[in-house]
């Protein structure tokens, strides 16, 4: 038997040399594996990043400090002056603010539509699971066939909308030969698209609002609209943070559609920043300021990234 | 054989102090070994290092005789089960139970029947399609026994196996469990918070606290002979009284005196000095006297039907608890005298047990001794 | 009593009409998100001609367009090449973005969170920012106009591994343990509890990233020259510039056809694509 009357604090044995010799040795070999596995399990990865997300990051920035051939090999070191002409170019500036307008629209846009169709198909009505299939059907829509469909709708001649126009008397708009219309144009493009995804989120958040709330504001006499702005909104806001966010992010990224509807056009009033990245090197080979511009985007992206990280983190409620 | 710790030590970083420090003990085969600590005080974390999960900082681990430090988990020949069950939630209960049989290479012919066993042995032979989540608590408490029970391993390991089940659920397995292990012959490293649990099925008893072991006995050994102040209070509920005491007289004497009415007579003579005496609520007693007579206060009264917890306060601000069997009637603020009936522990100023005091036997201390 | 009843009618009839007015909003947008649809497949049907007139509700109906597109177009080469490429990006997507993030929930290494947040940070750098070097490299590797170069810069993510993380996470430890005592070596742990247990999160990055290559635009345009590798959204582009203004209808078909696929993945991992979002975002 054991000892009955062992004391508080126990005598220390000392374990022979040998046995504690192989303990160390062998407790050491329990998680050895695990640096095989490591390399084994993340190396792909790793490499990959390495090769198409680190490599040429540090490559584009290092391009943007020289000029370069058309072929796209650094001639020349200019340390920062392709950022300082670049800044200072007009056209670069209408490309800033081109961005701006249109990622700011398509960001309030989205929301203002997916909120809207969220809350409406938030309610108890016979049918309303109709009405949610169908607000989710433009996530099923891809850049191309978007940009099909609705340059068929904005053609000055036949299209839709202008019928609609002409019927009540009105000039017909050159919706993409215009410059402020071309803007509208692709702005809406882009809402459409988004609006199934953006309703999804928004439709989800509303569904886990506790109904518990709604009924303590009910018993205590709110009116729907009392209680849309001070219990629906505030449950929702980090929802509506992260969509405005991701609608930033994929704003900023924007080309398949600028370039199947107006290539950065009229007079360069679409020329976003990516087209302008993707004209400047693979068409105008001015490889060199299309680094700059890069990296200029991808510093945009990164902050806007960033803070969602930080703010996702907290998870707070605005 | 058995298993055998030896100044088993575990620290995680080396300027930290360790989580276990020098645990030592000798596991006989086919017993049922309990573990008992607060949450907190690295039983699990022993638990695991017998298993081989987590790896031992310092010391020995001998299973069978020999040494088993680094050595992986399955190759120590032992079965786990867990307290949250670890029931893969994707697998039938038939495939849980095999899961590790097959992940061991057994032949299948071997395999089905040893699930089909196990499964038998715990009930569950008809819910053996059935997904963990299409099974209640206790049935899932089953099929992770049931994996235990398949395993060929004589040794088995339990951490908490019992602390997701509702209270009736538990009494039943535990007596289910200490029958399992006594067919099986399984020698059962059991652990568990809940003292009762340690009480009812161990055949020896760990007390773990403070990074140290406490005292390892049998249940009642634990139960009449607390090492010191934490294992006395840990064991018994309601809860021990621990009443500081000084000596009676000058010199050294064979009575400790708590206060006027309350004092404790020793088999053995102590060196003059204060003292903790550790007295079991059954072994008080109180009379109600009238005015202010007496020397303390209830405060507040439990009847349980076959038996009345009261609790009172004494004169000098320290508060009692005394267990009376059936029905006792006793007002609140009533004054009453409060008196041991005789047995108690004496602790020195380390809290360690020094004296022990028989008197009166319990009729339950009777049957040991 | 008589009172009672007036009250109440009076709050029926309130509702009525209330819910009329909320069909109304309802129909209404409804309408909106789904006009560009119903009229893109109802110019489909129509004849070029009528089309081109502007006349959309002349009431003549054909099967032409899609005759077209599917006999005098690449339209099917096209969708087969995006399902070939979207496949393939899934799987090799799913696979190492699994082992990656594997490693960093249940391997011990050094520096496995220095590693994790450089990892994360690529999170930040937006592919479109990288295409000059990365053309130069595919070119470098020979990989131009070939599948593959669609889909080896798509192998993995830091967004999958980030999401298969969070998920592997969750499983319990007392798994990971029952295994060991088992004897699971990590790659039947992965392989055989880790990928069943989180076989919903799994889904939802298939989901993702079978979506996310099937709609690749820039990088197909830079890298594909020819029509029997390019994939549906630039051949798409190569209709549209090449047919708009002589075959409008042939064009409409064509997206018709592309939107369909895509369709029916929505349809069949909606349930997986909401439960993905509401773990992976804001719940």
């Amino acid at each position: 038997m054991i000892d009955s009357l062992s004391p508080t604090k126990p005598t220390p044995k000392q374990p022979q040399a040998e046995e504690k010799l192989t303990a160390k040795v062998t407790s050491f070999e329990l998680k050895k594996n695990d640096k095989y596995y490591a390399w084994l399990f993340l190396g792909p990865s790793i490499l990959l990043l390495t090769v198409f997300v680190f490599f040429p990051m540090i490559r584009t920035f290092y391009l943007s400090l020289f000029l370069t051939d058309t072929f796209g090999n650094p001639t020349v070191f200019v340390g920062l002056k392709n950022y300082t002409t670049l800044l200072k170019s007009a056209s670069y500036m209408a490309s800033l603010k081109a961005t701006g307008t249109y990622v700011i629209g398509v960001s309030v846009f989205t929301i203002v539509f997916g909120l809207l169709l969220a809350a409406m198909a938030n309610q108890k009505l016979r049918g309303i699971g109709f009405f949610r299939t169908v607000f989710t059907a433009t996530m099923g829509v891809s850049v191309s066939v978007s940009a099909v469909f609705w340059l068929f709708m904005f053609n000055p001649s036949i299209g839709i909308l202008n019928q609609v126009i002409k019927s009540f008397g009105a000039k017909p708009i050159m919706w993409l030969t215009t410059p402020s219309w071309a803007m509208v144009a692709v702005i809406a493009t882009t809402v459409w698209m988004h609006l199934g995804f953006t309703f999804l989120l928004f439709f989800g958040a509303l569904q886990s609002v506790p109904k518990s709330l709604y009924d303590a504001a009910d018993v205590a006499g709110a009116s729907p609209r009392y209680q849309f702005w001070h219990i629906t909104l505030p449950m929702i806001s980090p929802t509506m943070f992260f969509v405005a966010v991701i609608t930033l992010i994929s704003g900023f990224k924007s080309f398949g559609l600028i370039d199947l509807m107006t290539a950065g056009g009229p007079t360069n009033a679409t020329n976003l920043l990516v087209y302008r990245v993707y004209k400047d090197a693979f068409m105008n080979g001015n490889y060199a300021q299309a680094s700059t511009e890069a990296i200029i985007l991808a510093i945009i992206i990164a902050i806007i990234t960033f803070i969602q990280f930080k703010l996702l983190a907290k998870r707070v409620n605005y | 054989m058995g298993i055998e710790l030896k100044g088993i030590t575990k620290t995680y970083d080396q300027h930290e102090k360790p989580v276990l420090s020098e645990v030592n003990a000798e596991i006989q085969d086919g017993e049922l070994f309990v573990i008992v600590g607060p949450s907190g005080c690295g039983k699990s974390t022993l638990l695991r290092m017998i298993a081989g999960i987590i790896p031992i900082s310092d010391g020995v681990l001998k299973i069978n005789g020999q040494v088993m430090n680094g050595v992986s988990p399955k190759d120590r020949n032992l079965s786990m089960v867990f307290q949250s069950y670890a029931l893969y939630p994707f697998l039938n209960v038939a495939d849980n139970v095999a899961f590790g049989l097959k992940a061991r290479k057994m032949a299948p012919a071997e395999i089905t029947k040893r699930v089909d066993d196990a499964l038998a042995m715990v009930n569950l032979t008809e819910y053996r399609d059935r997904k963990p989540r299409e099974l209640s608590g206790g049935q899932r408490q089953r099929v992770a026994l049931a994996r235990a029970i398949a395993s060929d391993s004589k040794i088995c390991l339990m951490d908490e196996p019992l602390s997701n089940l509702d209270a009736q659920l538990r009494v039943r397995m535990r007596s289910e469990i200490r029958e399992l292990q006594r067919k099986l012959g399984l020698t059962l490293i059991y652990v568990t918070h809940d003292q009762t649990e340690a009480m009812t099925m161990a055949d020896h008893v760990m007390v773990l606290h403070d990074q140290h072991v406490q005292q390892i006995d049998s249940p009642l050994g634990i139960y009449n002979h607390p090492a010191n102040h934490f294992v006395a209070q840990f064991f018994g509920t309601p809860q021990i009284n621990l009443l500081s005491a000084r000596t009676a007289g000058q010199g050294a004497a064979d009575e400790l005196i708590v206060d006027a009415a309350l004092h404790v007579h020793l088999d053995e003579a102590l060196n003059a000095g204060t003292y903790t005496v550790g007295i079991r609520p059954n072994q008080m007693d109180l009379v109600p006297v009238m005015d202010n007579g007496g020397n303390a206060t209830v405060i507040n009264v439990e009847a349980l039907g076959d038996q009345t917890i009261i609790e009172a306060m004494l004169d000098n601000d320290v508060e009692v608890r005394i267990v009376k069997t059936g029905q006792v009637s006793v007002d609140l603020q009533q004054r009453i005298e409060v008196s041991a009936l005789g047995p108690a522990f004496v602790f020195g100023a380390d809290e360690a047990l020094i004296a022990e005091q028989r008197g009166m036997q319990d009729d339950r201390l009777a049957v040991t001794n | 009593m008589q009172m009672d009843t007036t009250v109440m009618n009076q709050a029926t009839t309130k509702r009525r009409i209330g819910n009329f007015f909320k069909y109304v909003a309802l129909i209404i947008l409804a309408f909106i998100v789904i006009f560009p649809f119903v009229l893109g497949l109802w110019t489909s049907f129509l004849p070029s001609m009528d089309i081109a007139k502007g006349s959309l509700w002349g009431g003549h109906l054909t099967l032409h367009n899609y005759v077209t597109a599917f006999t005098q177009t690449k339209i099917l080469r096209y969708l087969l090449n995006s399902l070939v490429i979207s496949t393939l990006v899934m799987f090799a997507h799913l696979f190492f973005c699994s082992l990656g993030a594997y490693a960093f929930v249940f391997l011990d290494f050094k520096y496995r969170n220095l590693l994790f947040y450089i990892v994360l940070g690529t999170m930040m750098l937006p592919f479109e920012a990288e295409v000059i070097p990365n053309f130069t490299t595919v070119k470098m590797l020979g990989l131009l106009n070939h599948y593959s170069v669609m889909v080896i810069p798509f192998l993995t993510s830091a967004f999958g591994i980030f999401m298969l993380r969070q998920t592997f996470k969750q499983i319990p430890k007392d798994l990971k343990e029952a295994a060991d005592v088992d004897g699971l070596s990590h790659w039947q742990f992965y392989w055989q509890v880790t990928l069943p247990y989180s076989k919903i999160s799994l889904f939802t990055l298939a989901a993702y990233s079978f979506l996310g290559s099937w709609n690749q635009y820039l990088w197909p345009m830079l890298t594909t020259f020819s029509d029997h590798l390019r994939p549906v959204q630039d051949g798409l582009r190569q209709l549209q510039s090449e047919e708009t203004f002589n075959d409008w209808g042939m064009v409409q078909a064509s997206a018709a056809i592309v939107v369909i696929p895509t369709l029916i993945v929505l349809f069949f991992g909606q349930h997986y694509f909401k439960s993905g979002l509401n773990e992976g975002s804001v719940k």
